[in-house]
């Protein structure tokens, strides 16, 4: 469980984080969304100390983060980047070992886990251990920067914005899996995208965040069946609301009513 | 072109002595070299400010020509192998370290950013991500370091350092086109090998996954 009390953030007296206060539950996957510029990435990186806050408290497990050195904070907390992010110098399956390396764990213990999270994505162990990151394609590569974060058994990831730079098709791929792997692992998962598709596809909430202040933060359902506001409206678009009302009205089979604001804003 | 061969054959082993004289100044300048401008290069990855002073000033001996650098040195430390090697010490250390450190501001930041998040110390960073993915460009300046000093080497002469200019310099004096060609031919050799041995050596540093 992860909480923020009162955090603030500012560079040159600049308030671009203005006091948030939330909670994100044991095995939520949390999505951080929010047009570029509105806080989110910084919000992400407070939580392994990244970035510091100017005032106001984060807690783990009602820990303050700041009583743990923040090297340990670190490998304790998955962290999957946008882009590449796997070190292009070493294998596959030394990018995977490095935080338990890092943290010291026993090599027989953490080659067993690797190989164990390679079949876990659908990646042969003895055919993609020895290769190195140039050797894969973009999707795959991706698919062991979402495995390498999980490697050392971390009960919290970060994930900034990990499939924006790839293809529609391996990025739907992601997707999917990330969600299967989510039920399976239960991990809390905070999950940075600009994408409103992706948000509304994977998060069991949506922390939607403008200008350093949450704008909304509920699940995917209410934020579509009722948006707070006309800002909310715009951001997830007024097709898009439709759309994903009906799928989702479908899918999940709740009911949902549809808003008079929304239905008759074509 | 038969003289030229006779008289290889028939002083073969003074020019021997006089390739391993110079193979000697050029190596022991650029080892020091080396030993000098790979970590000052690091170290001024980490201290920005004081990067550009020195980079200043080591960019202002560079552009001391090469004999007055040489002459420089007889006030100071007299004439012999000693000025020689320590004039080609100060050549050696531009390309080293400025390739040192661009090969490490180079490096992508989303890779140390990634390192950081994943929990790596400034020290770990530095060994695991940062002189791994600069080494083929530090091993880049080492070749041209090297290979500039074994042509500049031939000046060292002038001061009483010896090597191959000594053939070339001596023949001028008297001469002998002979001693002239057999002196350029060797630094030609001598230069053409290195550039070879180098460029394997830059190869093999590199990390496997980053090797073109």
């Amino acid at each position: 469980m992860i909480t923020f009390r009162d955090v603030k953030k500012a560079y040159n007296k600049k308030e671009i984080i203005k006091g948030l206060n939330f909670t994100i539950n044991e095995g939520e996957l949390f999505v951080l969304i929010g047009p570029s510029g509105c806080g989110k990435t910084t919000t992400m990186k407070m939580i392994n100390r990244l970035i510091d806050p100017s005032s106001g408290r984060i807690m783990i497990d009602d820990r303050d983060i700041t009583e743990k050195n923040p090297v340990q904070l670190r490998r304790d907390i998955g962290y999957v980047i946008q882009q590449i992010g796997l070190f292009p110098h070493m294998t596959i399956a030394q990018n995977v070992a490095l935080v338990p390396k890092l943290k010291k764990m026993k090599a027989a213990e953490f080659e067993k886990r690797v190989d164990e999270l390679l079949t876990m994505v659908g990646l042969k162990p003895e055919e993609f251990k020895k290769r190195y990151p140039s050797e894969l394609s973009g999707g795959q590569q991706q698919r062991v920067g979402v495995i390498r974060a999980m490697a050392a058994n971390p009960s919290i990831i970060l994930m900034d914005e990990p499939f924006s730079a790839l293809d529609p098709i391996s990025r739907e791929q992601l997707q999917d899996e990330l969600v299967k792997l989510q039920k399976t692992i239960k991990k809390t998962i905070v999950f940075v995208t600009h994408d409103m598709d992706e948000a509304l596809k994977i998060a069991d909430r949506i922390c939607l965040l403008r200008d350093g202040e949450i704008v909304q933060l509920d699940t995917p359902e209410n934020l579509l069946a009722h948006p707070a506001n006309e800002f909310v409206i715009e951001f997830i678009g007024s097709k898009r609301l439709q759309q994903n009302l009906k799928v989702l009205k479908g899918y999940r089979d709740r009911d949902i009513e549809i808003p008079s604001e929304v239905a008759g804003n074509e | 072109m038969n003289d030229l061969l006779q008289f290889i054959s028939s002083r073969h082993s003074e020019i021997l002595q006089i390739i391993w004289q110079h193979v000697y100044i050029s190596f022991i300048s650029v080892g020091a070299g080396f030993i000098v401008a790979i970590p000052l290069g690091i170290i001024l990855t980490k201290f920005e400010k004081l990067s550009k002073y020195i980079l200043g000033f080591v960019n202002i001996i560079q552009t001391i020509p090469s004999l007055a650098l040489l002459g420089f040195m007889i006030p100071l430390l007299g004439i012999g192998v000693t000025p020689a090697i320590s004039a080609l010490f100060l050549y050696s250390l531009l390309p080293m370290l400025q390739n040192t450190y661009t090969g490490i501001k180079d490096v992508d930041p989303a890779l140390t950013n990634a390192a950081k998040g994943m929990g790596m110390t400034e020290l770990q960073i530095l060994m695991k991500v940062e002189i791994p993915m600069a080494v083929s460009v530090i091993m880049s300046g080492f070749r041209t370091a090297t290979i500039y000093t074994i042509s500049w080497a031939t000046l060292a002469s002038l001061i009483g350092g010896g090597g191959l200019g000594y053939l070339v310099f001596t023949g001028l004096a008297t001469s002998n086109n002979n001693m002239i060609i057999a002196g350029a031919l060797g630094a030609v050799l001598l230069a053409t090998l290195t550039e070879f041995l180098t460029r394997k050596l830059q190869f093999f540093a590199t990390p496997k996954g980053l090797r073109k």
